[in-house]
């Protein structure tokens, strides 16, 4: 292999895995707060491309304004999910919430299937992400530094909300203990939908780049980001944003170099994150950056 | 004293109610028609995978999705065991089967078993690392190994077929294989349920720290039902090919878990006979709901067919039920000939607590 298809990979590596961790912070925020796995967050990443894909085809909105109308309906959509499917539950065994977290996704995904059809269709791609860069051998689209770009831009973003904000004072605080949260006047309910609506929306900016990356879209696209991103959420540390993105990389990084180094193994491109997740857990059952926390009795 | 005699009665009233149910068995295949009859071994084999999965989820508190993965090595399993070299050689067009796989032909009943015990010994295997995590991370960890025994078989070109999935398995699964493995399941879950292990499973649940206090090792317990667990959904795999006759790795995906989920969540987690109830219910449920799909004239009005909308029924019921019945219909009360007759039931769940 030579150095230049080397950073061709790398360049590659780090384009998905960047996509991997913008997801993998929506499902890292969520989970710090209401301890939940929302399996439902791979299947907004679903409906945001599919938003776009409607917004352009048949309201002929500008492509920008339709990434914009579609990030606005998910969050409404998160937002939504939340408090029909989640907030009744609340005070249930975390076993509920995580079959009906499974429930909703499922609905989704069949939902998908009837409304949108079953045939995948092709997402339109506006020509600025189509031009390709030429720089010593090693040619990047320029969708390939964009996606890290943006990614970058609402990482740090987040960080922000999280540790500078008042809203994100109240977050960490509601992360911590939700009770005592409530006692000291924070609207928990209104943080909760919060965190929602902000993961969701990082969900359909994920959702549309990946559409752009991959423009073939189907109501079942969304499993499989949904999963691995989950995966990136808990190898990094579940809760914590850093260790989102840490995940994100690298399962993003280790997953093109496997197809690159062992393309023998490239059928098994899937199972890669799995095993990555299991491997890790076993190590460090709380991920990279997870604190242990000990258990109270 | 009073105890004895009760026992004798629960036993020989169990034996009549068996006696009675096969005699059953023999009218329904004279007069019932394929496909009553298929729906009614499919009843049979959603119970013993509901079982699979309320052993480690509702008795043991353990929350697995691995349930599609260690069907699928079942179901393979017994395939290429029972399938004729004829078959095997018609099946694998691409690339010839493993020669080792060719000529391997044994009886069904040991086909079954070896099934359970292959799938046993994955779920052992999987088990040891896996189960030292809890919860959610739990879920998660076993949801990834179905995915992964998936994506698996579906790379194993010549032990699998990959992909192309394997066509013309013999269907051995009648109504007598499907209910009396059933039945041999049930009592076999009753007895070990209501054993010292058992009582060790539900400690676990309820509280896993003084469980350990108490003395039960975790990881041994948790691994035995585990494992168990495996065996079982190994087996039902294996009923399930055999009465399917064609399977393939898409088959054992998560979809097939979140359906027998539904099943232990609607019967009651820790509930035996809620699990047979709610598996039949539910299996009946899914070819009455074909009805959606099907166009539909009301005479004044007629509808198109749309299909998928099963599938969108199916996650809807699933929601609510957690929803609003969330202990299920049962809880973790059981149906049994005490509380049947009247007198002072035979051991009642917690209802309300977690």
């Amino acid at each position: 292999m030579t150095v230049g298809l080397f950073f061709q990979h790398l360049v590659n590596g780090i384009s998905l895995g960047s996509l991997y961790a913008l997801i993998a912070i929506g499902y890292t925020m969520v989970y710090g707060i209401v301890r939940l796995i929302n399996f439902a967050h791979g299947d907004i990443i679903m409906l945001a491309a599919y938003f776009v894909f409607f917004g352009v085809g048949m309201f002929s909105l500008p492509w920008w304004l339709a990434a914009v109308v579609s990030i606005a309906l998910t969050v409404l959509v998160g937002i939504v999910i939340e408090k029909a499917a989640y907030k009744p539950l609340r005070e249930a065994p975390r076993i509920s919430v995580l079959i009906s977290a499974i429930g909703v996704s499922f609905f989704l995904e069949n939902m998908g299937l009837v409304v949108f059809g079953g045939r995948a269709k092709a997402f339109y791609v506006p020509p600025i992400f189509k031009g390709v860069i030429n720089i010593s051998g090693v040619s990047i689209t320029s969708l390939g530094i964009i996606i890290p770009i943006i990614s970058a831009i609402l990482l740090i973003g987040m960080v922000y909300i999280v540790n500078h904000t008042v809203t994100g004072m109240a977050m960490r605080a509601c992360s911590k203990d939700m009770d005592t949260a409530k006692l000291m006047g924070i609207d928990v309910d209104g943080i909760i939908s919060f965190t929602f609506g902000i993961g969701s929306a990082l969900a359909a900016v994920g959702g549309i780049m990946w559409a752009l990356k991959y423009p073939q879209i189907h109501p079942l696209i969304g499993i499989m980001p949904g999963l691995k991103c989950f995966i990136a959420a808990v190898v990094g540390g579940i809760g914590n944003i850093p260790g989102a993105m840490l995940g994100g990389f690298l399962l993003g990084l280790g997953e093109i170099l496997l197809v690159a180094f062992l393309p023998g193994l490239s059928g098994y491109r899937d199972a890669f994150a799995f095993i990555i997740l299991i491997v890790i857990l076993l190590f460090k059952p709380t991920g990279i950056l997870g604190e242990k926390v000990a258990e109270k009795v | 004293m009073k105890n004895m005699a009760k026992k004798y009665r629960n036993a020989i009233l169990t034996t009549v109610l068996i006696a009675a149910f096969f005699i059953f068995l023999s009218w329904t295949k004279t007069h019932l028609d394929a496909y009553v009859m298929r729906i009614f071994n499919l009843c049979a084999i959603n119970t013993i995978l509901a079982l699979s999965l309320n052993l480690t989820n509702g008795f043991t508190g353990l929350f697995s999705l691995g349930t599609a993965g260690f069907m699928a090595i079942g179901a393979y399993t017994s395939a290429l065991l029972t399938m004729p070299p004829g078959i095997k050689t018609m099946n694998f067009f691409m690339q010839p089967i493993n020669p080792m796989l060719l000529n391997i032909n044994v009886h069904f009943f040991f086909a079954l078993l070896i099934a359970g015990i292959l799938s046993a010994l994955v779920g052992f295997l999987i088990g040891a690392p896996v189960l030292k995590l809890k919860g959610d991370y739990l879920a998660i960890a076993t949801l990834g190994f179905g995915e992964i025994i998936s994506v698996v078989f579906t790379n194993t070109q010549t032990i699998t077929n990959g992909a192309l999935g394997l066509k013309g398995i013999p269907q051995y699964t009648d109504q007598y294989w499907s209910w009396g493995v059933a039945i041999v399941i049930i009592l076999g879950l009753k007895s070990l349920v209501n054993s010292s292990y058992g009582r060790a499973f539900k400690a676990i649940r309820e509280d896993e720290i003084a469980a350990q206090a108490m003395g039960i090792n975790l990881f041994s317990h948790k691994t035995l039902s585990f494992t168990v667990s495996a065996f079982i959904a190994g087996i039902g795999g294996a009923l399930l090919a055999n009465l399917n006759s064609t399977i393939d790795p898409t088959m054992f995906r998560f979809f097939f878990t979140y359906q027998i989920l539904l099943m232990v969540v609607l019967g009651g987690m820790g509930s035996i006979t809620g699990s047979v109830i709610s598996a039949c219910i539910i299996t009946v449920l899914m070819e009455l709901l074909r009805v959606v799909e099907s166009p539909m004239d009301l005479g004044f009005i007629s509808l198109p067919g749309i299909s998928g909308m099963r599938m969108v029924v199916f996650a809807i019921l699933l929601i609510l039920v957690v929803l609003f019945l969330r202990h299920g219909i049962m809880g973790e009360n059981e149906i049994s000939w005490d509380m049947l007759l009247g007198k002072e039931s035979g051991h009642r769940g917690n209802f309300g607590s977690q």
